[in-house]
């Protein structure tokens, strides 16, 4: 068990910080998801062509990052081996009862999007593929459904925007929801605030858009490849509505508590000036606030003047300072929250673990995950374009130089 | 087999997953609706049950002198792990020039010392102090129990706020939405834990432990409903606070000379 100091007079009970890294995670991978839905739908259902070349990328994204986002929560669960009890015997009036749910209704939907996104692809693959057991696997991903004609792609579409409506919403839901289970606890003066989903659900925007920004030109630069300067400007855009919007109310925020001044200000105060003086005041608000704020101004202000090169390196940086930010703004809710006593009276200091279950080091793999499945994603199907982006290899010998694009006749009319 | 195209997978998919949906939300409201009917089936059929009892407690801080054997009762009785309390007892010392000091060394298991004398040298000489024992509050509108997601925090017919540790997942979520810091995670069994106001003791017509070894009576417990108990007199005859009133939660646990700078 941790013994951690404390300072002043502290519940005897609140002898440690229950909800640590694994709890700082958890909303930072949502956020993402969240975020980068929302990137691919922009394309999807708004057609905002910009965006076209993340739009696969930001979908997969989405999808790898919520396939690991009950990691942390389970790894944080007394008793995880009875975790389902969330959805086997919910109770209606927990916010956090909603989790599985709302969970459950976004993979769902995100699987489908996914699936409607990338059928003409896996349908061409199940039958040029390399492989045998590669053409087998593209099969059962098809779930046999082979038709691909003009008409069959346009109902695909029609799907797909209505289940980005029922999506779009979700992904709100989803993210809105984390803030709300802190935004409603009043025994918390440092999170009982009804802005708390709303701020959740920006900074989530702000991080999804930033991964996706950083990832894209990642490995776009580690491949070799262009980078798309008309989409990397749009997503640059995008984040600096966003981070403007987000840094704005976050600000709003705690002006709000210090004007108000209430009973429980005397020790946000302290607690916002002294043991959260760096995270909050400095990183959260000034360092990865303010400099990616003005450098994602300058860059769309001044993006005649400045070469391609320099954006997107001053777009990469910005969102790099974004996601810092971002959790950063995590760490400040959830373990700022539990710093300080409900005395009122008593700080609380929070050692960070390395090793052990809710440990750094768990967190680390965690977060790796989705990025190792991405890795595995990018195997199976192209991570940014339609079917001229597969490698030669992946296709069966003897096929033309150049991939004729329209897909084959449906063997059978539906 | 029957060739499928697509639209007939889709429609057979999503019909067959609302299906289920449907059904096995069904199949829980049916049941619960069942157990309810059962329950209010059986509450009727005692019609000739004594009396209602609704529990309440009653802390005299007047009367505490900070000894502590509450705190060790409740361990022994409870099994209450190490560095853990399900009640504990506050001591606020007054200084001249305003200053409050509140401690509770252990949660005053082994009782107190007098303030030691490097505060004395800069605070002065304390003037006044008191003591207040502190416990769950089984407040009427319970954060506890809202927030819990599993339903594992319930209210027992006598008021009492209960966690069913069978079904518990130690999420920790009801540690941070209880306003009075009584809960914990039981490091041995995973699960949240807190005081029960001993309901295996109270509701066989014995006190709970802590009321029982008070040598001052600065603890009173009993039956609320019942307008001769003692607990229902004192009540009547004082004025009685609750912590955080401005919270709105309605505890349970009421007190006698409360003052404002004990939160």
């Amino acid at each position: 068990m941790h013994h951690y100091f404390v300072e002043g007079f502290v519940l005897p009970n609140q002898n440690q910080i229950w909800w640590t890294i694994l709890i700082v995670l958890y909303p930072y991978i949502t956020g993402i998801v969240a975020g980068a839905f929302i990137i691919s739908s922009l394309y999807h259902v708004f057609n905002k062509e910009d965006l076209k070349p993340v739009s696969r990328f930001s979908l997969l994204m989405a999808f790898a990052f919520l396939l690991f986002a009950t990691c942390p929560l389970l790894g944080h669960l007394g008793r995880p081996e009875r975790a389902l009890n969330i959805m086997l015997t919910p109770n209606p009036t927990s916010a956090m009862a909603g989790f599985g749910f709302i969970y459950a209704t976004y993979l769902i939907i995100l699987a489908i999007e996914i699936w409607l996104v990338y059928r003409p692809d896996i349908v061409y693959l199940s039958k040029h593929s390399s492989s045998m057991l590669l053409r087998k696997l593209y099969w059962l991903l098809s779930l046999g459904v082979d038709n691909v004609s003009k008409s069959s792609l346009e109902s695909d579409h029609k799907v797909m925007i209505f289940l980005a409506s029922i999506g779009i919403p979700a992904a709100c839901t989803l993210h809105g929801y984390v803030g709300f289970i802190f935004g409603a606890i009043k025994a918390n003066p440092w999170w009982s605030s009804p802005m708390m989903p709303v701020i959740f659900l920006l900074s989530a925007i702000v991080s999804g858009i930033a991964m996706v920004l950083v990832c894209y030109q990642a490995i776009h630069y580690l491949k070799g490849r262009a980078i798309d300067s008309q989409c990397t400007q749009a997503l640059m855009g995008y984040l600096w509505l966003f981070a403007i919007i987000d840094v704005a109310i976050e600000l709003l925020e705690i002006i709000n508590h210090a004007y108000m001044a209430n009973e429980d200000w005397e020790v946000l105060h302290e607690l916002v000036m002294t043991k959260l003086f760096v995270s909050y005041v400095v990183i959260q608000m000034l360092v990865c606030s303010v400099i990616p704020i003005g450098l994602l101004g300058a860059a769309i202000i001044f993006r005649k003047r400045l070469s391609d090169r320099i954006r997107n390196a001053m777009g990469f940086l910005s969102a790099m300072l974004l996601l810092i930010q971002v959790l950063a703004m995590r760490w400040n809710v959830v373990i700022g929250g539990q710093m300080f006593s409900k005395s009122f009276r008593g700080f609380l200091r929070f050692d960070v673990e390395v090793f052990g279950r809710e440990g750094l080091l768990v967190a680390f793999a965690i977060f790796l995950m989705p990025f190792i499945t991405l890795g595995i994603f990018a195997r199976l199907l192209p991570l940014w374009g339609p079917i001229e982006t597969y490698p030669k290899k992946w296709l069966r010998k003897g096929l033309p130089e150049k991939q004729n694009l329209t897909f084959p006749e449906p063997a059978h009319p539906s | 087999m029957k060739k499928m195209n697509r639209r007939e997978f889709l429609t057979k998919t999503v019909g067959t997953g609302v299906k289920t949906f449907v059904f096995g939300n069904l199949v829980c409201t049916t049941a619960e609706l069942l157990q309810d009917k059962k329950s209010f089936a059986n509450s009727a059929s005692k019609k000739e049950e004594p009396e209602k009892v609704i529990f309440g407690f009653l802390v005299d801080t007047r009367k505490c002198i900070g000894c502590g054997s509450c705190v060790r009762a409740d361990k022994a009785e409870n099994g209450v792990p190490e560095g853990f309390f399900r009640t504990w007892v506050e001591r606020y010392t007054f200084f001249p020039n305003g200053r409050v000091l509140v401690d509770s060394p252990k949660g005053a298991e082994d009782g107190f010392w007098p303030v030691k004398e490097d505060k004395e040298r800069t605070l002065g000489k304390p003037y006044h102090h008191y003591f207040v024992p502190k416990l769950c509050n089984h407040c009427i509108d319970t954060p506890c129990i809202q927030v819990c997601p599993v339903g594992a925090s319930f209210e027992t017919k006598e008021g009492v706020i209960l966690i069913d540790q069978k079904r518990c997942v130690g999420c920790a979520y009801c540690v941070q939405a209880c306003p009075f810091g009584t809960r914990y995670i039981n490091p041995e069994k995973g699960v949240a834990d807190k005081c029960t106001w001993c309901y295996h003791r109270t509701t066989q017509g014995l006190k709970p432990a802590c009321v029982e070894v008070c040598p001052v009576k600065a603890r009173i417990f009993g039956n609320i409903s019942d307008s001769e108990s003692e607990i229902s007199k004192l009540l009547r005859d004082n004025r009685v606070q609750v912590l955080k009133s401005y919270l709105g939660t309605r505890p349970k646990t009421r007190y006698i000379g409360l003052d404002s700078g004990v939160i």
